[in-house]
């Protein structure tokens, strides 16, 4: 019996190996989570953050850099005191604080740092910088945050900010974590993607307690950052400075654009905040207060405020019925009050009279000679046909829907279709009489501040437009700007057209807005006053300038500020010359606009 | 010839060579989960475990030749004494010794401290060898296993006070000697089928499916043979008694102290608390199981290095090895663990006195039993028990006490040509 007993025992001994080796092999061969787990055990992920673009005015004078502030941080574990009266001198810190910080220090880690002064700045950091050898366990960690030398263009520059939960979710790359930064508004969110460059990753191997040992496999898998590009910006630094002094304590948009390239180059939204308060730790806190206050300081009025565009859209009228036909610069029209309100001028006016005094019986009329071209002797189913043909018209002018900034959140406006007369009144229940408001820019018409800056650029080039924009080139490279800033765009009217209607607005100047004139620089232009059912009516102005090489396209507007040669007239004008002479020579102008006393 | 020279001659040289290959391989194990990529030190340096551990060798190679040169008769002589002895040392420990973790392991002076505890495996076994020698001893008998079971079971309580629950339940491991000189069988088939339904107890969440299983069981047994009313009666109460058992154990481990509870509780859902009880197991789980076929290469493993895994150059030693080597390493090493046994086996067989044998499977027991149960504890077979992986864990005291609980027999084997047959 015993003598089987011995192979029992060596076939018991085989059966422990080979159910070792079985678990062995199912767990290190089979299994792979386990790699996986001892990855996220021991392998930690460290991001390296690149530097964000900078951007710059068209001058390459700097709009927004990134400043570092430095944090202190405390390491408990090497942490030394040594003489605490001397520390707390040095550093600046209250002994409450320094208790109060180390405690917290040491709960959350005895050896991963925890801040211990945030925010020192940079004077504060020199200073301390040195002695920073005498003390283990302290050391300076630097951020950066963005910083602006001047506080000007927020709108325009936009701000960033933690990326929240919805962003993260539609990042389809996959690029952005929790707590990243990207830019929410205007230049900082829409080249988002060439302002961020690229984030380096560092594999370092960590301890069971978080204690840094080195990189994983020496770097093999590491990749370095890659700075964000710079932008020059289409702002002129000096002319939105300028501009932002003017709009100071009013509401309201003003937009400047060079007429040749489409380039933006000012954009103020009136009121306006302190770019530099929305940055770095008091984000938040005064996120909440500006978004809170009642005059809308992060509106961004210029493309997304919308206006009736008033009398200036009779230039528009003037140039459809032009290319139509049924206008000539000979056609007159008595200025019969009985059709609609007008000021007392001359009459009857030909073409250029009506710009010229801004008579809307003229307009009442020839919008129907536009309407009604009589394709059909409905006079209903013609009213149709002829507000659409109309309205394909004021399209190419770039109203009535997006114009495609480089802003996020533009607003279109809106031009009224036969649809919408449908929807209101009921197919083939309208006609002339109903819609004869579009034709002095009332009624069922909006706009925003920026289309009216590409309308008068659209009269400065005789006929087309670039698409405005606030990017100049990315990284000195203009060939980088996107595509769609590139084309010319055809409003639909031969330019020959427009000599005539140029001219009027030159003489406009007279007629309406004497205030706008200024010596030795020709401009044309056209008030409007935008309807406010609310209160006083906005102030509008539209002009280019010099008049027979224009540089410089501008609409303003002045929310309850009246006449539009008044408030808007007179900022127009000294916008222009500060583009154009780079400097003021009517102080007392000035001083009219920054009082702000426009109704009386 | 001399005598010395017949011996030397006659050393089973297969079985030094699976020592001395395991120890190196232990050694560089300990360097490897002391070592540290950011502070280099050399794998001598006296500073770090690995450097210590090449001492604690240096003097298992005196303490070999020591024995080797010993009189082979004189470990069959002083046995007796030598129980003695230990038992006293085991008695005095708790009152001499240091206490850590509230465990009272270790006697000395200063930094040198040995746990007698480990030296008494040797001095148990010898003493059972010596017990059990005489040629009327039959383990069939009852009054020899109560005889035998004594000598076992006095060493073990007095571990039991330290406390040490793994050193202790080495000692059991002698049940594999005493199988081989002739305890009934029964008693295994009876060992077996209970420790079977007690795991079966402590894994199944019902006790209830269990207990219908026991009944189905012994009412197929009373059906297939003959239907007696002795034996009828005799199943019932075997089914009955079985089903109290399984409804005690939840009782009986309710009881145990909370860190043993835990350690059973965790060998069944090893998630159950991953970061607290179950911590061990699952790091030396995630460590082995990282280093796939071929290992992650030697001293580049990030488990062990980094310290997720506890005790990792002591209990948990296997751990580097498998997360460093793979799996074909722990193939290699479990296969030397298993080549070692076999050998042990041979020579058992091949002694001419009973004594010898005996000692010998005593030494394949205790060897096998620390084997089996180390690395089924790193994979989570079995719960964690503090005992070391033999010849590989850091440690001067187990490093030693397997030396020379191993040595003994080789030189016992080596003279075997000069004893006189006394196999009964």
């Amino acid at each position: 019996m015993n003598d089987q007993r011995p192979v029992a025992i060596i076939i018991f001994i085989f059966l422990i190996g080979l159910v070792l080796l079985t678990k062995l092999f199912m767990i290190q061969v089979m299994d792979d989570s386990f790699m996986k787990k001892a990855e996220r055990n021991a392998i930690q992920r460290v991001v390296d953050h690149p530097y964000r673009g900078l951007v710059y005015d068209r001058n390459g004078k700097l709009l927004v850099y990134n400043n570092p502030i430095f944090d202190l941080m405390l390491v408990p574990k090497e942490f030394e005191v040594g003489d605490t009266t001397r520390f707390l001198e040095l550093f600046r810190i209250s002994k409450e604080d320094l208790i109060e910080s180390y405690n917290a220090a040491r709960k959350y880690s005895w050896v991963k740092p925890s801040p211990l002064i945030k925010q020192i700045s940079t004077t504060d950091f020199a200073r301390i910088q040195d002695y920073l050898i005498d003390y283990p366990g302290l050391f300076i960690m630097t951020r950066s945050v963005r910083s602006y030398p001047l506080p000007i263009a927020a709108h325009a520059l936009g701000y960033i900010g933690e990326i929240n939960a919805r962003q993260l979710e539609q990042d389809s790359s996959n690029y952005y974590k929790q707590g990243d930064y990207v830019g929410l508004s205007g230049i900082e969110r829409f080249y988002e993607d060439d302002l961020r460059g690229r984030k380096g990753v560092k594999y370092k191997m960590v301890n069971v307690r978080g204690v840094d040992k080195g990189p994983f496999k020496d770097g093999e898998y590491d990749t370095a950052s890659l700075a964000g590009k710079n932008i020059i910006s289409t702002i002129d630094m000096e002319l939105q400075r300028y501009g932002e002094m003017l709009m100071d304590g009013k509401k309201g948009s003003v937009v400047a654009i060079e007429p040749k390239t489409g380039e933006i180059l000012a954009m103020i939204s009136a009121p306006y905040y302190n770019p530099n308060d929305l940055t770095g730790a008091e984000f938040s806190k005064t996120y909440r207060s500006l978004n809170s206050d009642e005059s809308k300081p992060l509106f961004n009025r210029p493309i997304m405020a919308t206006y009736p565009p008033g009398s200036i859209f009779k230039v528009v009228q003037s140039l459809i019925g032009l290319q139509d036909g049924v206008l000539t610069p000979e056609t007159t029209f008595a200025c019969n009050k009985s059709l609609v309100a007008c000021h007392n001028h001359p009459s009857p006016v030909n073409l250029f009279g009506a710009i010229r005094n801004s008579c809307n019986p003229y307009y009442h009329q020839a919008f129907r000679q536009i309407i009604n071209q009589e394709v059909s002797s409905n006079t209903y189913k013609d009213t149709e046909i002829g507000l659409n043909a109309w309205r394909e018209r004021v399209l190419k002018f770039g109203l009535g829907g997006r114009l495609g900034v480089d802003m996020p959140n533009e607003k279109g406006g809106s031009v009224p279709s036969s649809k919408y007369y449908d929807r209101f009144y009921g197919e083939g229940r309208w006609k002339y009489s109903t819609i004869y408001s579009l034709s002095i820019g009332q009624g069922e018409m909006l706009v925003t501040p920026l289309q009216m800056a590409n309308l008068a650029a659209i009269f400065a080039n005789k006929g087309y437009y670039y698409t405005p924009h606030l990017i100049k080139s990315i990284n000195g490279d203009s060939n980088l700007i996107p595509e769609k800033f590139r084309i010319k765009n055809d409003a639909g009217v031969d330019s020959h057209h427009f000599d005539m209607i140029q001219d009027a607005m030159g003489e406009a100047l007279y007629g309406t807005a004497t205030r706008a004139i200024i010596k030795d620089i020709a401009i044309a232009g056209k008030t409007g006053t935008a309807q406010n059912p609310h209160g006083e009516d906005h102030s509008v102005f539209v002009a280019f300038a010099p008049k027979d090489d224009p540089k410089i396209a501008i609409a303003v507007y002045v929310e309850n500020a009246g006449w539009g040669g008044r408030a808007a007239a007179s900022t127009a004008s000294l916008m222009i010359e500060k583009y154009i002479r780079k400097e003021i020579t009517r102080p007392e102008l000035e001083k009219y606009v920054l009082a702000g006393n426009f109704i009386y | 010839m001399r005598e010395a020279d017949i011996q030397i001659n006659r050393v089973d040289w297969p079985v030094v060579m699976i020592y001395f290959a395991l120890v190196i391989i232990g050694w560089f194990n300990i360097y490897a989960a002391v070592y540290d990529g950011q502070v280099e030190k050399s794998i001598f340096d006296l500073s770090i475990n690995s450097g210590i551990q090449l001492v604690w060798i240096g003097a298992a190679i005196a303490i070999i030749i020591v024995i080797m040169a010993s009189d082979y008769r004189l470990y069959e002589n002083l046995s007796i004494y030598l129980y003695l002895l230990f038992l006293v040392i085991l008695l005095l420990t708790p009152f001499l010794g240091k206490e850590v973790n509230g465990q009272t392991l270790s006697i000395g002076v200063g930094s040198f401290r040995i746990q007698p505890g480990e030296f008494a495996k040797f001095a148990t076994a010898l003493a059972l060898a010596k017990f059990m020698e005489r040629p009327t001893f039959d383990l069939s008998k009852r009054t020899y296993q109560i005889q035998a079971f004594g000598v076992l079971i006095l060493p073990v309580v007095l571990i039991l006070l330290q406390p040490d629950t793994g050193t202790a339940m080495v000692y059991f491991s002698m049940l594999i000697m005493f199988y081989r000189e002739g305890l009934p069988q029964s008693y295994f088939i009876l060992g077996f089928g209970l420790i079977a339904v007690t795991l079966l107890a402590l894994g199944i969440e019902n006790n209830l499916y269990l207990a219908v299983a026991i009944l189905a069981f012994v009412i197929i047994l009373i059906f297939l043979g003959k239907k007696s009313w002795q034996r009828i009666l005799a199943f019932s109460l075997i089914g009955v008694g079985l089903i109290a058992y399984v409804y005690s154990i939840d009782f009986v481990v309710s009881k145990l102290p909370e860190h043993q509870q835990n350690r059973i509780m965790v060998l069944f859902n090893p998630d159950l608390d991953p970061l607290g009880v179950g911590w061990n197991v699952t790091q030396s789980k995630i460590a082995i199981g990282s280093g796939g076929l071929i290992g992650k290469g030697y001293l580049q493993g990030t488990q062990t290095k980094f310290d997720f895994v506890p005790e990792q150059h002591t209990d948990f030693i296997f751990c580097t090895l498998g997360e460093e080597f793979g799996w074909l390493g722990s193939f290699v090493v479990i296969s030397l663990f298993i080549a070692l046994l076999y050998r042990l086996i041979i020579m058992a067989e091949r002694q001419k006195t009973r004594f010898t044998r005996i000692y010998g499977y005593c030494v394949i027991s205790i060897i096998l039993f620390h084997f089996m149960i180390n690395i089924a504890m790193t994979i989570g077979l079995f719960p964690v028990v503090g005992i070391p992986l033999p010849f590989f864990s850091y440690g001067g005291s187990s490093l030693w006490s397997f030396t020379i609980l191993l040595f003994i027999f080789i030189k016992m084997d080596s003279s075997r040509a000069m004893q006189l047959g006394r196999l009964g």
